[in-house]
């Protein structure tokens, strides 16, 4: 038997390379597309071309005797089949049918309306151009604003003002604020909606063993357990015989945050066939049929005293809907109304949601989920609001930040702050840039008649989610630890990360608490038959709380080894330390891998104490955590052409205790590139009649890795109380933060020509326009009282 | 993303491939263009005959005063080419302006070419180049001129059965200066505008210019009018934008998400500036 080592080396804070790194650079990791099973059959799924229309007829005959398909399922055989659920519940949310194949109607383009199950893929995608629809096309309505509109087509027709929800949030006396104002600054700001295009589209693989009454769905997911307890109940299986596995996960970013239509439809297919099944995504249904992320537009008003004190802030926001609720949707602009004051000292808050129904797709949790949307908006404002004062955007933030000494800090949106100094980031950032030097070097180019801004975004998010009150499903997470006989570690983390390091850091936690080297450590995720019930990795949550739940477990299975290296050291004063237990009178001591073996072995027990060691706990966080930071960014821009380039990106992040730094640059860089991707490219673009315009990667146009710049990234550090690790979550920070610092960047460079505000993304078309026609009445004015 | 069910020839030789061709078959070569459209059902050929391995299509050589490039030479075959950086630069610095660099290892200048999409790099160095197309059919060979070729959007000289089998372009001695000046459309890594500019000054005159433009309308064109402006002018700044000026005169400009008409037109403009500008500075 192979024995462990033992080191007193440890490895929290370090930068240590990621231990799932060499599967994924080989391409020897297995995706949803790798699986292969016997007998394994095919679907493919035909979509609405149409983004409303009444479906007349439909006929399969030819599709159904096509070489090699075995059947085509329309929306009226899979009528059992449960509703695709809304996890949210709001008083007055309306919540339409929203069944896993269309039935008389359709919604989108790529509402699904048939499948096509074939012996291999080729069949069936040739056998899905067979089946004929016969369509009433119907009018559509895509934007938001239209749809909201007095005879605006209705989405759905029980409700003719297209309205889905609203949301009404007050804090502390905002008439007063405003009344008492100097200054009231407001401008429309729009946050396009965003196609989260992971590099893995979905897929499901679903395998039903008719013996055992057990389907195992195999689905790039970021929550395995929410799906199989959903899709069990969709299907009317038992929970304990739906077995949900999430392999490699090939990104998600929030889309696959959700339970989708596909899921529920391939276990229906494969109980239906009896053999397993397979349905890929391709790209093209990847932009028009998973969810896609924003899709804002936010009327803000920010009221203040002369000398930039800020006293208040109003929001109106229309969330595009798009045609349903997935999992969270009407949750997600809900996360903006709380982070609306950012990380400013103002207690009178008021803000209006609408979510709007559209005839696209749904809208949901997308990088960020509300907070970039949010931070976008303050950002902005009291850059507006800078400008309107004449004040420096670097002061009005210092002037306005909730003081160091006010956490844990309650929010006029009913949040509490955890810990901050948010002077603190800012400062290093203007150091780290040389600010002063900018501003002097800005003012001779503007002499010469060029155009370089400096862009400041100082964000606040919240991380770490969360509580189980304020959350739809539970908040908490779990973690199993077991230490075999020969002393190697298994860690089952219910939080299922896909991509965020977790593998790497969970062991450097475990490694330092037991004294053990990394590579006796494995972690296991994503099958709900091997691991506990978990939530699942998103918003930051990953470490924070799953990370709590796994320090948890270790610390009653130190103590569980004390005990027993007590009783073999026949001591009463003894230490771990080092992979050692330690008698702390005599100095002997007994390896932890020999504790192990005789905890296993049970020769002689502890009193009161059950042989193994393996511990489970689920670990309820008292609080969300609130990390913060601050991303100077500094832009050129060619006066001909309106292409901006970035000359620097400084990015300070206080994400509390850092665990692994080089995980941590990752999680920045990659933010930060999506970030960017929504400042400057991004756009998921409806025409009047529902088509998705940029719904191929050669219109899409997503950030490239020639198009970065060089992100300098540095942080502060400002320990989380809430959690015994001190650490807050970094998965979003980049992107929440960057937007409105590259905004704020290009809005500063073309403010001598009267420009106060751009919406994203910042394309050179637009940006020559503004410079061509010096257009001195960009979006509404500010009303100055 | 599965194209439909289609024939799969790769033929030896160039015979071969035109006998085919003749059939009704469609050439393939660097398929960055047909594949994805395959993929989306957009187009659907029957038969496909892989250009990729007849050896006499690949090939970038010197002959007779000219330089002469095989239809499936990639764009990285002449991005990399020594003989071309050194006797045509305007190609290769066309080349390495392409999409990215899968691209430019799988694309070839005769796809591009005959694929003619109104976006695409190469036409604008070509017109500039005035450079010459071989075109071959099962029974038929015959010479092209760039200006001729190009005819309208994704449309060219090119008769059924026939391929585009060469390109052929002048060598462009010290004395002549090139630059391709472009502005990326950022999802697809074509061109918004591409400008291409050969130049050469006798006596402090310009003795010789030739503009080629891309993107800008249905196809690439050269931009007489700017060209007969700056010859025999000074290359002072503003004779340059006096000729720049011209480019996109007359001509119906594409409109679409990444750039309306009348933006185009003004790109087209400054990159010709650029362009001329940049090349007059590379005369030696």
């Amino acid at each position: 038997m192979a024995t462990t080592t033992t080191k007193v080396e440890t490895f929290v804070g370090k930068r240590i390379r990621r231990r799932e790194d060499p599967r994924l650079i080989t391409g020897t990791a297995t995706y949803v597309e790798d699986i292969q099973m016997p007998g394994m059959h095919y679907a493919v799924i035909l979509r609405s071309p149409h983004a409303a229309a009444r479906i007349r007829s439909i006929d399969t005959k030819k599709a159904e005797s096509a070489p090699g398909v075995v059947c085509v399922l329309l929306g009226k055989e899979t009528k059992g089949v449960g509703a695709v659920p809304c996890g949210v519940a709001m008083p007055d949310l309306r919540v339409p049918q929203h069944t896993i194949l269309a039935t008389d109607r359709v919604y989108f383009v790529g509402h699904p309306v048939a499948v096509v199950v074939a012996r291999d893929g080729y069949l069936a995608r040739d056998a899905a151009d067979l089946i004929e629809v016969d369509y009433e096309v119907l009018p559509a309505v895509a934007d938001p604003e239209k749809a909201l509109a007095k005879g605006a087509p209705a989405v759905h027709p029980q409700w003719p003002d297209n309205i889905a929800f609203t949301y009404h949030q007050d804090g502390g006396n905002v008439d007063k604020a405003f009344a008492e104002a100097d200054v009231v600054v407001k401008q429309r700001i729009v946050s396009q909606r965003l196609v989260p295009m992971a590099m893995e589209t979905r897929g499901v693989v679903a395998e039903w063993r008719n013996a055992d009454r057990q389907l195992n769905l195999y689905t790039s997911t970021q929550i395995p357990h929410l799906v199989r307890t959903i899709v069990a109940g969709m299907l009317g299986l038992e929970e304990n015989r739906t077995r949900v596995i999430a392999p490699e996960v090939g990104g998600g970013f929030g889309s696959k945050l959700n339970v989708y239509a596909e899921e529920a439809l391939m276990g229906y297919v494969s109980m239906k066939i009896q053999k397993p099944v397979k349905w890929i995504e391709s790209r093209r249904e990847n932009f028009t049929c998973t969810i896609h992320g924003r899709g804002h537009v936010d009327f803000y008003e920010i009221a203040a005293k002369r000398d930039g004190t800020i006293l208040g802030i109003k929001l109106k926001l229309i969330q595009d809907v798009g045609a349903y609720h997935q999992l969270l949707t009407p949750l997600i602009p809900q996360l903006s109304v709380l982070m609306m004051p950012g990380i400013y000292n103002t207690q009178n808050i008021r803000a209006d949601i609408v979510g709007v129904f559209t005839n696209c797709v749904p809208t949901d949790a997308y990088r960020g989920a509300g907070r970039p949307e949010a931070t976008h908006g303050i950002e902005r404002m009291v850059d507006m609001l800078a400008a309107e004062l004449k004040m420096d955007p670097a002061e009005i933030r210092f002037k306005n930040f909730v003081a160091k000494d006010k956490f844990p800090y309650a929010t006029a949106t009913g949040l509490t702050y955890d810990s901050g100094d948010y002077a603190a980031p800012l400062k290093k950032a203007l150091d780290l840039v040389g600010y002063a030097k900018l501003r002097q070097e800005q003012a001779d180019l503007r002499k010469q008649g060029k155009y370089m801004g400096i862009g400041i975004s100082t964000y606040g998010e919240i991380c770490a989610i969360g509580p189980s009150p304020a959350t739809p499903a539970g908040g908490w997470e779990s973690a199993t630890v077991k230490i075999e006989p020969s002393g190697k570690v298994t860690i089952l983390t219910g939080a299922c990360p896909h991509g965020q390091g977790e593998e790497t850091t969970f062991a450097q936690i475990a490694a330092d608490e037991l004294g053990v080297a990394l590579d006796d450590i494995v972690v296991l995720r994503g099958d709900t038959a091997v691991v506990q019930y978990g939530i699942g990795t998103f918003g930051s949550r990953a470490t924070a709380v799953g990370g709590t739940a796994l320090y948890y477990a270790l610390q009653d299975l130190k103590a569980k080894i004390k005990k027993f290296g007590a009783m073999l050291l026949e001591s009463e004063d003894v230490t771990l330390a080092g992979g050692q237990v330690v008698d702390n009178k005599t100095g002997k001591s007994k390896p932890f891998q020999e504790i192990a073996g005789a905890t296993y072995r049970a020769l002689k027990l502890p009193p009161n104490t059950e042989p193994g060691l393996m511990a489970t706990r689920f670990w309820e966080p008292p609080n969300f955590t609130f990390p913060f930071g601050a991303h100077i960014v500094v832009t050129d821009i060619d006066g001909e052409t309106g292409q901006i380039r970035i000359r620097r990106y400084v990015a300070v992040d206080d994400c509390g205790n850092i665990l692994n730094p080089l995980i941590v640059d990752g999680q920045i860089h990659g933010g930060v590139a999506q970030g960017l991707g929504q400042a400057l490219w991004e756009q998921a673009v409806y025409d009047d009649n529902g088509q998705l315009v940029t719904g191929e990667l050669t219109d899409y146009a997503l950030p490239r890795a020639h198009l970065m710049p060089w992100i300098e990234s540095h942080h502060t550090c400002t320990p989380s109380p809430v959690n015994p690790l001190g650490v807050k979550g970094v998965g979003e920070a980049g992107t929440i933060g960057c937007s409105p610092a590259v905004v704020n960047s290009v809005v500063d460079a073309l403010s001598p020509l009267g420009v106060r505000h751009i919406d994203m993304p910042l394309t050179p078309e637009k940006i020559w326009k503004l410079l061509a026609t010096k257009n001195r009445d960009v979006g509404s004015r500010g009303a100055t009282k | 993303m599965i194209a439909q069910k289609f024939e799969y020839t790769a033929p030896k030789s160039l015979d071969e491939a035109l006998h085919l061709l003749a059939s009704g078959a469609k050439p393939l070569a660097g398929g960055m263009s047909l594949i994805p459209m395959m993929k989306l059902r957009l187009a659907s050929p029957e038969h496909l005959v892989d250009l990729r391995t007849i050896q006499d299509l690949n090939f970038i050589r010197e002959a007779g005063g000219q330089l002469h490039i095989g239809a499936t030479a990639s764009h990285y075959e002449i991005e990399s080419s020594a003989l071309l950086r050194q006797k045509c630069p305007l190609l290769t610095e066309t080349a390495a302006a392409i999409g990215d660099v899968q691209v430019r290892n799988m694309g070839t200048i005769g796809g591009s070419v005959a694929h003619a999409d109104p976006a695409a790099d190469y036409p604008a160095a070509l017109q500039a180049l005035e450079a010459k197309f071989v075109l071959k059919g099962a029974k038929s060979e015959r010479t092209v001129s760039a200006a001729d070729f190009f005819v309208d959007a994704f449309a060219t000289a090119l008769e059924p059965g026939e391929i585009l089998s060469e390109v052929i372009v002048p060598i462009d001695d010290a004395r002549t200066g090139t630059s391709y000046q472009k502005m990326v459309q950022p999802a697809s890594g074509f061109a918004i505008v591409g400008l291409a500019a050969r130049v050469r000054v006798n006596a402090g005159k310009v003795s010789f210019v030739r503009i080629g433009v891309t993107g800008l309308s249905n196809h690439a064109y050269r931009a007489s009018g700017a060209e007969k402006t700056f010859e025999g002018k000074t290359s002072s700044p503003a004779n340059i934008q006096a000729a720049a000026a011209l480019v996109a005169q007359g001509v119906d400009a594409n409109s679409d998400l990444h750039a309306s008409a009348d933006f185009r037109r003004h790109l087209a403009v400054v990159h010709a500036a650029r362009a001329l500008k940049t090349a007059l500075s590379r005369i030696a």
